[in-house]
């Protein structure tokens, strides 16, 4: 059997009409796009967007320096505690599905199949209500976003490792075993080993949703870069919310963007590697919020 | 638990704008992904480069923020208006957001299902004269859809879980925003939280067997 399709071959290499049929259409299809653009311009300006006055902040440092920089890092911070918490939770419950004794496989395996099908939303929220209730009153919304998140996240990521675990062959563990070596040994000199260079990818794109999950904060009031682009930002300089918002987004595109990168290098490098005979596993299905 | 009773028609009257979401969502997401991927693998790269932009671009932003510029910007600043109606409106704009959202992921999905199809289908479909459309819609397509349904499933479990982002579209009628308002009068409470999340795993677990079983049924064999 041959390979996959490659887009070329769902079509013939164009002869002469196709070429003209095609140049038609590119043409068209340019004409469409322009028209939109345009039309977007229009919109724009009817409503005065392109008013000097609205873009202006955006060329000031200290709107950098009050606002977008200190947003950007309350997104940071949510998003580097929340993968951290994440890496450990899924690791802890990723091999504890994989335990030899029954009472610690199938407790670990309920708590993940349980946080992976609740509404990330819904269980920040809870959390966010919990824990004034449970230890007095505060400022709870990062606790409650990177905890909504480790638990989330960490139950995608425990698959995850549990999945890339699994996928070391057989021989393997037969092999560590037979030489004498102690159930965690192989674990923990063979199996995981590989297992991470295969896992890598995943977990990288699972990092990806992560980051995306932290504007869920915005909702709860935390004070994140989408809290300041939408609700600070325009407030200080009025009419500005739409440029605000092109700015933040190209930011959270940006960031997003250079990680989906860096996923696709690992998966590249490591179907390559001979540290490891695992096939890189793919990604958890997971489209963020 | 008296809290849960005592809400439960509110809550429940908030499940059912979380269905309804999640149906329009679905049928939308699933028709743009199936044109977006369409566009993505045609013959003109014109159309080639603008879907695969889009898709990049919608993939890495958040929810949130689309729901909430499709909201603040599109409606309030921009004046898109569905109806006069502000709830009716808030409505479509997030159905606007999510299916926007949504259908870049389907249209990646079904781009991996396309990559399964064997290169002789494709090459077998222009021998015998069929033109890209052709090949797409009787040869390519079905089989990339067979082959991705369990994976299309999951999109569509978290699209169904997603529907709880609304409110960042100032849309204040479903579930997660109940359970926020009802927590502003009672304080937290474990019963309503368990309520709605049974409630949304009464119909996730279903739609993931589902997929599982028809991917099973219609796998193609090879």
């Amino acid at each position: 059997m041959s390979g996959p399709v490659d887009t070329s071959v769902l079509f013939d290499a164009p002869g002469p009409r196709a070429r003209l049929r095609n140049n038609a259409l590119s043409l068209l299809a340019l004409i469409a796009i322009v028209a939109v653009v345009y039309f977007v311009y229009l919109k724009f300006d009817e409503k005065g967007q392109w008013e000097g006055r609205i873009w202006e902040p955006f060329a000031e440092p200290s709107t950098w320096t009050e606002y977008i920089i200190p947003g950007l890092l309350g997104t940071l911070k949510a998003a580097g505690l929340g993968a951290v918490f994440a890496l450990v939770f899924g690791s802890v419950f990723g091999l504890a599905r994989l335990s030899d004794h029954r009472w610690i496989r199938v407790p670990a395996g309920a708590v993940v199949e349980i946080f992976r099908a609740i509404p990330l939303l819904l269980l920040i929220f809870f959390l966010a209500y919990l824990a004034p209730a449970v230890f007095g009153s505060g400022d709870y919304t990062l606790i409650a976003l990177v905890a909504g998140l480790t638990l989330y996240n960490g139950s995608v990521l425990a698959e995850v490792v549990r999945a890339g675990v699994l996928a070391v062959p057989k021989g393997q563990s037969e092999a560590a075993y037979s030489i004498g070596f102690r159930k965690n040994q192989v674990m923990r000199m063979v199996l995981l080993p590989q297992a991470v260079t295969a896992m890598m990818p995943a977990i990288v794109s699972q990092l990806v949703v992560l980051l995306k999950d932290t504007a869920l904060g915005y909702i709860i009031a935390y004070v994140d870069l989408l809290n300041y682009g939408f609700k600070i930002i325009p407030a200080v300089f009025f009419g500005s919310l739409i440029p605000a918002a092109i700015v933040i987004g190209v930011i959270y595109v940006g960031l997003n963007m250079t990680l989906s990168a860096l996923a696709t290098w690992l998966e590249k490098r490591s179907r390559r590697s001979r540290r490891t005979s695992v096939k890189p596993i793919p990604a958890a299905a997971d489209i963020g919020e | 638990m008296n809290d849960l009773i005592k809400y439960a028609p509110d809550l429940a009257a908030g499940f059912l704008v979380n269905v309804e979401l999640s149906l329009v969502c679905a049928v939308l997401s699933l028709i743009a992904g199936t044109v977006l991927v369409s566009l993505r693998v045609a013959p003109t790269p014109v159309l080639r480069t603008a879907a695969a932009t889009y898709i990049n671009i919608v993939r890495n932003t958040p929810l949130t923020l689309v729901l909430a510029f499709s909201a603040l910007g599109l409606s309030d600043t921009l004046g898109l208006s569905f109806s006069k109606e502000p709830s009716t409106n808030a409505f479509w704009l997030v159905v606007l957001g999510l299916s926007a959202y949504t259908a870049s992921f389907v249209a990646e999905t079904l781009r991996s299902g396309i990559n399964t199809v064997p290169l002789g289908q494709a090459e077998a479909a222009r021998a015998i004269g069929l033109t890209f459309f052709q090949s797409l819609r009787m040869i390519i397509l079905p089989q990339a859809f067979r082959a991705v349904i369990a994976p299309l499933g999951s999109v569509i479990i978290a699209m169904i879980k997603n529907t709880t982002v609304a409110m960042a579209a100032g849309y204040l009628a479903e579930s997660a925003f109940v359970m926020k308002d009802t927590f502003d009068d009672t304080g937290v409470s474990i019963p309503i939280f368990i309520g709605l999340v049974l409630a949304f795993m009464a119909i996730t677990l279903p739609v993931g067997f589902l997929a599982g079983r028809l991917a099973r049924r219609l796998a193609v064999v090879r």
